[in-house]
């Protein structure tokens, strides 16, 4: 039916996750042009099997803003970033977000290292490829990557960096060390 | 008073929600859509088409992905997703899914997006 597939661009997906409020508006924003994407979505699938809502498909939904950035590399080649909400009760939109996603950037705070696992988790689960981007905020005790690996208990192969999201040069690092690991993982799949 | 969003005040919001453009449904054929499929604007349009949709051909005229659209709309995915499920129904626009796997898994293209990283 689209006989112009050589003229589509070519859109690819990566993920920024991490907990509220550890800098993933700031990360996407120090490197791309960001703006406000707007989901209206499903409150909650908590009451399903306690009160019966066979049959009624209307139920509760609220508008969950998301950031989103893109990156044109070329005319016909964007990278398109999506933060995604961290808590838990999101994880229908980061199903849909990681379908094909070139890879994910999971920021922590060395403060709240607890609040990355889910994430993390999420995406070995999928198989996603992921870099953890330590975000050093101003006044939060330094860790050295390798506690921060052990303490995630990550495999070897997962790149630990620590960055500062502000930075636009910082940011850039970190997307291009996902792109490289996406890259090595492709290639050592092959 | 036709093609002006009326205000009722600031926390109403336009008086005309959402999914009173899509008649109050939240499913469509365009369910499936990726937030990065591409949208385009094929055939003639019918005279009688409704501003969200005029606003989407405009925009798709050249290649659009469909968050982009949604922001350029300033309306929720989800009701962008049921507009578009219609208007391909009619012919009037083209949506090509990006094929999973295919571009993140061509090694060329990941190389160009790490010099192109580089080179912003």
């Amino acid at each position: 039916m689209d006989s112009v597939l050589s003229e589509d661009p070519v859109a690819l997906k990566i993920l920024i996750a991490g907990g509220f409020g550890v800098g993933k508006t700031t990360l996407v924003g120090s490197i791309s042009e960001i703006k406000p994407l707007r989901t209206e979505e499903v409150l909650s699938d908590r009451g399903i099997g306690v009160d019966d809502l066979d049959g009624v498909e209307a139920k509760t939904t609220t508008t969950v803003a998301m950031d989103f950035g893109r990156i044109t590399i070329r005319e016909g080649l964007v990278v398109y970033l999506f933060g995604t909400p961290g808590q838990e009760r999101f994880w229908f939109m980061w199903d849909e977000l990681s379908y094909g996603a070139l890879g994910a950037v999971v920021i922590a705070d060395t403060r709240r290292l607890t609040d990355c696992f889910p994430s993390v988790d999420y995406f070995e689960q999928r198989g996603t490829p992921f870099v953890v981007a330590v975000n050093c905020f101003d006044g939060a005790e330094q860790h050295s990557v390798d506690d921060v690996r052990i303490a995630l208990d990550l495999d070897d192969d997962v790149p630990v960096m620590l960055c500062d999201v502000r930075r636009r040069t910082s940011a850039k690092e970190v997307m291009i060390t996902l792109v490289e690991h996406s890259l090595r993982t492709l290639t050592s799949a092959n | 008073m036709s093609d002006s969003p009326q205000w009722f005040d600031e926390e109403a919001g336009p008086v005309v929600r959402p999914y009173a453009l899509i008649r109050g449904r939240t499913r469509s054929s365009g369910d499936a859509f990726d937030l990065v499929a591409t949208v385009r604007a094929i055939g003639d349009p019918p005279g009688d088409l409704g501003p969200e949709q005029q606003l989407i051909l405009r925009a798709a005229r050249e290649p659009i992905s469909l968050a982009d659209l949604a922001v350029e709309l300033d309306l929720p995915v989800g009701v962008v997703r049921v507009l578009l499920g219609d208007m391909r129904d009619h012919g009037l626009i083209s949506v090509t899914s990006p094929s999973a796997g295919g571009a993140r898994s061509n090694e060329r293209i990941l190389k160009e997006v790490i010099n192109g990283l580089r080179a912003l």
